[in-house]
Parts: structure tokens; sequence; C-alpha cells
């Protein structure tokens, strides 16, 4: 059964406020060369049929529901 | 309304937590019969108006609003303010209504990560929708706010339309009504606090909670308006019923 994951992540131009936070902290820590820190979400499913159905079953969900097209913008990786 | 109380529907999710403020607003400033309508029924019992109160609706899994609006519910509520029936839609509520695609953008991660709770100035951008024909233009209100994503946020292009066609409603403000970056208290794009939409500017969107401020015990009355708007903006549509 193919498994999929999918990458949601806030679009490029949108302030990440976690990111941005979380960037901070990582100076802090003494990386202060790290930057453009991003955070987003990871979503795994299963579902049956073969990986290209798989692709675009997952493609319609993150249209629908999983990702807001205003604010985000997402990847998907499927293992056959 | 055929003479009676008018009947004001409050939605209530699993997570919804000022549904009862709502409905007391309703009763209390309009004089109106609240009406409860549980997310899973279709049935929107003929109100006159709804209103999608403040709260945590699904624990705000995914993003704020995201599980809300797929609500049995939210169907009859689309459908009603397609119809140009009066939609209200607070702090969540406006969260649900943007997800639910009856209001353009998307309300993001406060720019400053904090869950903000405390009173902030409005300014009255337009003063000619159903929900503030009793307020003045340019009028400030001390209204409070309670939200950790209240960033509004929307393409050039969304925005650019919605201050072309007067659909911003109101701004964040400091006191004397001057629009700064210090008054803004979540990042949202050129201060919006609440937006309208629908074929008759029929539906708001709003972060801060008016029903919080609408009686005297509260800190502040100016909420008090938007209600009394409300109310007489629904005598001249007996027309639109849910």
């Amino acid at each position: 059964m193919p498994k999929i994951t999918v990458y949601v992540t806030l679009k490029p131009t949108l302030l990440d406020a976690q990111g941005r936070t979380v960037e901070g902290a990582v100076h802090h820590l003494g990386y202060e060369d790290v930057t453009n820190v991003r955070i987003g979400k990871i979503i795994e499913m299963e579902m049956p049929g073969g990986a290209e159905e798989a692709r675009e079953r997952a493609r319609v969900l993150c249209d629908k529901l999983l990702a807001n097209p205003v604010t985000e913008s997402y990847r998907i990786e499927v293992q056959p | 309304m055929n003479g009676g109380a008018a009947r004001v529907g409050v939605i209530v999710l699993p997570g919804s937590n000022c549904d009862t403020d709502a409905g007391n607003a309703a009763r209390e400033v309009m004089g109106a019969e609240p009406v409860y309508l549980w997310h899973e029924s279709r049935d929107l019992q003929g109100v006159d108006a709804v209103i999608v109160p403040g709260g945590f609706s699904y624990g705000d899994a995914l993003r704020a609003g995201a599980i809300a609006r797929f609500a049995p519910l939210m169907d009859s509520v689309a459908r009603f303010a397609e119809q140009g029936g009066l939609v209200l839609g607070i702090c969540n509520g406006f969260q649900i209504l943007c997800e639910a695609g009856l209001l353009p953008g998307a309300l993001a991660r406060n720019e400053g990560l904090r869950f903000v709770c405390r009173h902030v100035y409005l300014r009255v951008e337009n003063a000619e929708t159903p929900f503030t024909a009793h307020y003045r233009p340019g009028e400030v209100l001390k209204v409070p706010i309670a939200h950790g994503e209240g960033r509004f946020t929307c393409d050039e292009a969304t925005c650019e339309r919605l201050q072309a066609e007067n659909r911003i409603v109101f701004r964040y403000c400091e006191p004397d009504g001057r629009v700064t970056q210090d008054a803004n208290p979540n990042g949202s794009v050129h201060n919006i606090a609440g937006i309208v939409g629908g074929p008759r500017n029929n539906v708001l969107g709003m972060m801060p909670h008016p029903e919080r401020a609408s009686s005297c015990g509260l800190g502040s009355e100016d909420g008090r308006r938007l209600f009394t708007s409300l109310q007489a903006g629904l005598v001249g549509r007996a027309d639109v019923r849910a």
C-alpha cells in the first residue's frame, strides 16, 4: 500500500513567525550563519492503489483540506 | 421577521467557546431570540441572521477553522450567505469563513507568536455595511481581541480589491485613530481587523470580539452598535431567511 508524505510549508513570501523565533535561538547557540529557518508540517497517510493514483488523490486532498492555498505550499512524496 | 423578535442563529461547533456570549449579545442588545444550531444538522431553522462564534473549533487541528468548514451546517450557512443572508463571523468564526471561501484571505499565526488577549482600538473604515450602519465613519472603538492566529493575510491583488471595493471595515489603530504599526497587535496586512464579503456585503468577519464589549460590566460598550446595526439590517431583509 503506497505511503504518502505531504510536506506543508508557509509560502516563501509570508513571514514565518515561528521560524524567525527558532532562528533567533539557533543564533543564540552560536550558529549565527544559519538563516532562513522555516517551519512546516508533515502529514503521513496510507492509501490503496497504485503510486500515481495515490499521488493524484493526495494532491486533491492537499487542495481541498491539507494546505491553505492563500498561505501555504505543499510537496508530495509517494513510497510505493 | 414577521413582527416578532428576530431569531439569530449561533453556530455551535465542538470547541466553540463564545457561543453563549454571542447569544447573550443577540438577546440583550438586539432583543432577539438566540437559536443555537448544532454543527451536525443542516437545518438553519429559519433564522434571520447567523453568527459563527469564537472558540477553538476542533482544537484548531491542522489550521484554525480548517475542519469546521466541513461541518454539514456550514453548507447551509454558505447558501444563506450567497442569498444575501447576514452572517457575522467573530474570531474563530472569521477564520472559518475564510477557510470556507466565504471571505478572501487567511488568518496566519500572530507575528509576535504570542496569544494576544487585551483591548485594542479599531477605526471604522466603512460605516455603510449592515453591521456598521450605527457607527460614524472614522469612529474609534475599544474592543477586546483574544487570538493566536489573527494575522490577516492575502495576496496583493486581493488586498487592492478589498480597498477598491471598500470592504475593509475595521483597522487596528491608536486611541486617536491613527493607523500605525505599533497599533497592529498581530501583524495583519494594512492593520486589517475585519472585512466584508458576499453579494451585498452581508458577510462580516472580524478578529475582535464585539460581543465582549456589549454591556457596561465588560469594560466597553463599543460593540453594542454592531448588534443594533445588525438588528436594523434585518428589517429591510425579510426576503432572506434561512
